[in-house]
């Protein structure tokens, strides 16, 4: 029997997400230089920009399993929806979050109905109404398929959420660049901390929705074990 | 230093949401492994 993907999933890929978070954090807090005018609490844009772009990941996941799941009614294609649901509704909660933490001491306010902060609202609540929808229906495959039809629709919100800044004016910035020198993302370590911070919350991403999947996949095994024990 | 409590409000929030999720996780994990073991039991 082949142990590949047990070894991946219950050795390699936590050891690798525990690694690159510690290198991370340590980036985060000790070794990128704080931003100039924003200081020292701009380190929280390292993982509310990276959480954001891995839950836009997680919900594109979504519509593709999602398609084959109404294309093939596989179960694992479910599952693989399912799973990728939550785990971007968790990223989303956080960015929403983390996002009022870093808005109070530079905009002066927690929240504002600014076009991106409302867009991320309305991506909260689709993939709520999802995950909802599911639990609702209690595994009826019309319910299901109605929920995959969401995920999929859920997903025209995300260009829509990218292009906000530019297509109603708000206070939420396009872009972390400037051109004056020790401002923005100049410091070539900000933009390595981005992407060590981006690798490993995708690496937790990917370890919290391969665990999400497995145990969806029990569940489902045991339910279905359940109900022939029931019948005969 | 200013800001500093901010920064750190953050990434414990980041860090107890992603704690209490893989808790959620092990819950789950742990009731399907007794309804297996139940299973397994032979009836009377």
């Amino acid at each position: 029997m082949n142990d590949s993907p047990r070894l991946w999933r219950d050795q390699l890929l936590p050891a690798l997400t525990g690694i690159s978070m510690l290198a991370a954090l340590y980036m985060v807090f000790v070794l990128v230089p704080s931003e100039r005018d924003q200081g020292i609490v701009q380190r929280i844009f390292y993982f509310h920009v990276n959480l954001a772009w891995m839950a836009f990941g997680g919900f594109v996941f979504v519509a593709v399993a999602s398609v084959w799941f109404l294309r093939t009614g596989s179960r694992r294609a479910d599952q693989l929806a399912h799973a990728n649901a939550e785990v971007g509704m968790l990223y989303t909660t956080l960015v929403l979050v983390t996002g009022p933490i870093w808005a109070r001491p530079i905009w002066g306010v927690w929240w504002t109905w600014d076009p991106r902060l409302t867009m991320t609202v309305v991506l909260w609540a689709i993939y709520a109404a999802y995950l909802m929808l599911r639990r609702l229906g209690g595994g009826d495959d019309t319910i299901l398929r109605y929920a995959a039809v969401l995920g999929i629709v859920g997903t025209l919100d995300i260009p829509l959420l990218i292009l906000a800044v530019r297509l109603w004016r708000g206070v939420h910035p396009a872009v972390m660049l400037s051109e004056e020198k020790d401002s923005g993302l100049q410091d070539p370590l900000m933009g390595w901390t981005v992407l060590v911070s981006g690798i490993a919350l995708a690496l937790l991403f990917t370890w919290l929705v391969s665990l999400r999947a497995r145990v969806l996949a029990v569940d489902e095994s045991v339910a279905a074990l359940q109900l022939e024990g029931a019948r005969s | 230093m200013k800001g500093l409590n901010y920064l750190f409000a953050a990434y414990t929030a980041v860090w107890l949401a992603i704690f209490f999720y893989l808790l959620s996780i092990g819950r789950k994990a742990r009731r399907l492994e007794r309804e297996l073991e139940e299973m397994r039991r032979p009836r009377h």
